[in-house]
């Protein structure tokens, strides 16, 4: 039983972790939140069911076209709604603008896919039992995508060019510009990556609950905001271990509590750790507070 | 042509500055008169319907104004203080047999001393992360509202919430609570004039600006935001409170975070901090929906992308840029010219 929800709150962690990582890596850059991450993941999502239920294309096929469409709407999110902001009070304009964004897309959503539920199957469901503990095959093809995606990003952030000029952008952007580093596009890729990765955080639990609304970027986004706050904003290995403990949480909570409240325990844990430690399990010390 | 405007423009703006004290006292005048006689004309009870949840919203953004627009706090959770103020009301009413008035009163002051408890620890934090604890504390309680059916009936809500009474007379129709909501409105508003001229208030404008100079000279930047905080939550209530009695009905779906997101555009769209513009503001966008009902599907989206625009063409919203050209440290900082730094 215990075993079993660990496993299912592993699952669930992957997806936050992958989704959390978007979060994390655009504070890095920019010290803004995202709001419209999560809404960014279900228009990929919407259009990963469309190109499978619709026209019908193969899983490969699928899932890169989702990836790819997803990045440039990320990058289009960033184009349109934050860096045409230029008001002096930037913080508080940039908030209004991102959740503006984020009712946009989830309404547009609505209107074009409906509000009720689709359907995604990429995989069919095969149950393996072993013991007393039971694992899909989406299960696994969920752990795998999350080490690749997160291999990848380890790379492409510690080993290239492009990771440097990220890095370098996160310390002062300033700074990185009189390096000579094009950082505009360097905020439009982060955008795009972290984008890439919710998608198919996204195409995952859209596959693992083979449903797919129009609101389910909001609470997902919240957990996943959630837990790259638990473990540090702006901190990638913090942001998946967030992800992981947020999801774990979960599951143990609606085991042992109540499911009515499974979307609750993410906040407490929330306002726990920002009471506590305001910067996260393996964030900087340093917090933006009076 | 450009010339002719431009005079035309300079004549106007003469009429309005060197008119100014009579006809803005008159003007406030007529607009009372008309407001108390408007159900008397109006037969339509849709119509004194919608005029009644303008008042609601008004009242709300007014609140939040002060949270929002005025200490600079960006909460996503106003809901749930308004939520909690039908929701007690209710309550009350059903369960303790208590007049409604009383149980207004008690409302406001129990979700006084919660949003209290909640808010004192959280509003070191802010922007983003005070952003984030309040939503949750919008979700909690619709969660607490769905889940706790013994108390709140879960999503069937609470029907048969009892009229207010007073001195024997029930009300009843349309245009008795559109009386109602009318006095809730005007306290409020004069309630929030005098806060925002107030010491208090020019207190809560200088953290908003600035919070360690506002530190430096004396200002307690948390205590100043508990307490706007707390008094921002406790008109929302009162305006929940109305809601109940008014629908007689209350159920959690009243209560989504996409409430909150309306509330926040009216205040954005009015203007931040501007008590004239948040009533234009929420007035617009609870009237025009209702006007066009056709449009009902897209109210959102074309919220969503309001916000956006206004932030990146005016985001002072439109009735607030006004005081921003005329906000003297930036016009000598320009040399004169009115024109807004950008910038960092």
């Amino acid at each position: 039983m215990l075993l079993q929800m660990i496993i299912n709150g592993l699952t669930l962690g992957c997806v936050y972790a992958m989704v959390a990582l978007g979060y994390s890596m655009v504070y890095g850059v920019l010290q803004i939140v995202n709001w419209a991450h999560a809404d960014v993941l279900m228009i990929g999502t919407f259009i990963a069911v469309t190109l499978t239920n619709v026209l019908h294309m193969p899983i490969a096929t699928v899932i890169l076209l989702a990836a790819g469409i997803t990045a440039v709407i990320g990058m289009l999110v960033e184009r349109l709604a934050y860096r045409t902001i230029k008001s002096s009070d930037r913080k508080l304009a940039v908030l209004v603008s991102a959740l503006g964004m984020s009712t946009f897309l989830q309404n547009l959503a609505q209107l074009i896919w409906g509000s009720g539920t689709s359907q995604l199957q990429l995989f069919t469901k095969k149950t393996y039992t072993l013991g007393s503990v039971g694992l899909t095959n989406i299960q696994l093809i969920i752990f795998a995508t999350t080490a690749v995606m997160l291999a990848l990003l380890y790379v492409v952030v510690n080993k290239t060019k492009m990771g440097v000029a990220m890095r370098a952008c996160s310390t002062s952007i300033a700074n990185a510009k009189l390096m000579g580093i094009n950082t505009n596009a360097i905020i439009s890729l982060t955008f795009g990556l972290g984008a890439v990765a919710a998608g198919i955080g996204g195409l995952c639990i859209g596959n693992y609950y083979n449903a797919v609304y129009s609101t389910m970027g909001y609470m997902l986004g919240m957990k996943a905001f959630a837990a790259a706050i638990l473990g540090g904003i702006g901190s990638l290995p913090g942001a998946v271990l967030g992800g992981f403990i947020m999801g774990i949480v979960e599951c143990l909570g609606a085991g042992y509590i109540s499911t009515g409240y499974q979307d609750a325990y993410a906040f407490l844990v929330l306002f726990i750790i920002l009471i506590l430690r305001p910067s996260g399990i393996l964030g900087a010390k340093y917090v933006d507070k009076v | 042509m450009k010339a002719k405007i431009n005079t035309c423009f300079q004549t106007w703006k003469h009429a309005v500055v060197y008119m100014k004290p009579l006809p803005k006292a008159m003007l406030l005048l007529a607009m009372l008169a008309a407001l108390l006689v408007f159900p008397l004309i109006m037969t339509q009870n849709y119509i004194i319907h919608i005029v009644i949840n303008c008042f609601i919203y008004i009242t709300l953004s007014l609140s939040l104004n002060i949270i929002i627009g005025w200490s600079g706090q960006f909460s996503l959770g106003h809901v749930a203080f308004y939520g909690m103020g039908a929701y007690f009301t209710a309550l009350m009413m059903l369960k303790g047999g208590i007049n409604f008035w009383l149980a207004t009163l008690i409302s406001a002051l129990a979700v006084g001393v919660i949003s209290w408890i909640l808010c004192r620890p959280t509003l070191k934090l802010r922007g983003d992360y005070l952003a984030v604890v309040t939503l949750g504390m919008g979700e909690v309680f619709r969660l607490i509202c769905n889940n706790w059916t013994a108390v709140t009936r879960g999503s069937r809500g609470l029907p048969n919430i009892p009229k207010p009474e007073l001195f024997g007379f029930v009300f009843q129709s349309k245009a008795s609570f559109y009386y109602l909501g009318l006095a809730i409105f005007l306290l409020t508003l004069v309630f929030v004039s005098r806060l925002n001229t107030s010491g208090f208030g020019m207190a809560l404008r200088t953290i908003k600006e600035d919070d360690v100079a506002a530190a430096s000279i004396g200002i307690h930047p948390v205590r100043f935001k508990l307490v706007s905080f707390v008094i921002g939550c406790m008109i929302a209530s009162v305006a929940g409170s109305f809601y109940a009695v008014y629908l007689g009905f209350i159920s959690p779906s009243s209560f989504e975070f996409s409430e909150s997101m309306s509330m926040m555009a009216m205040v954005v769209l009015g203007g931040m901090g501007s008590i004239p513009g948040v009533i234009i503001g929420s007035t617009v966008l609870t009237a025009l929906p209702e006007m066009l009902r056709s449009l009902s599907d897209y109210r959102l989206v074309i919220y969503g992308a309001l916000m956006v625009l206004m932030m990146i063409f005016r985001p002072g919203g439109i009735w607030g840029s006004k005081n921003r050209m005329l906000n003297i440290y930036k016009v000598k900082a320009m040399g004169g010219k009115k024109k807004v730094m950008s910038g960092e």
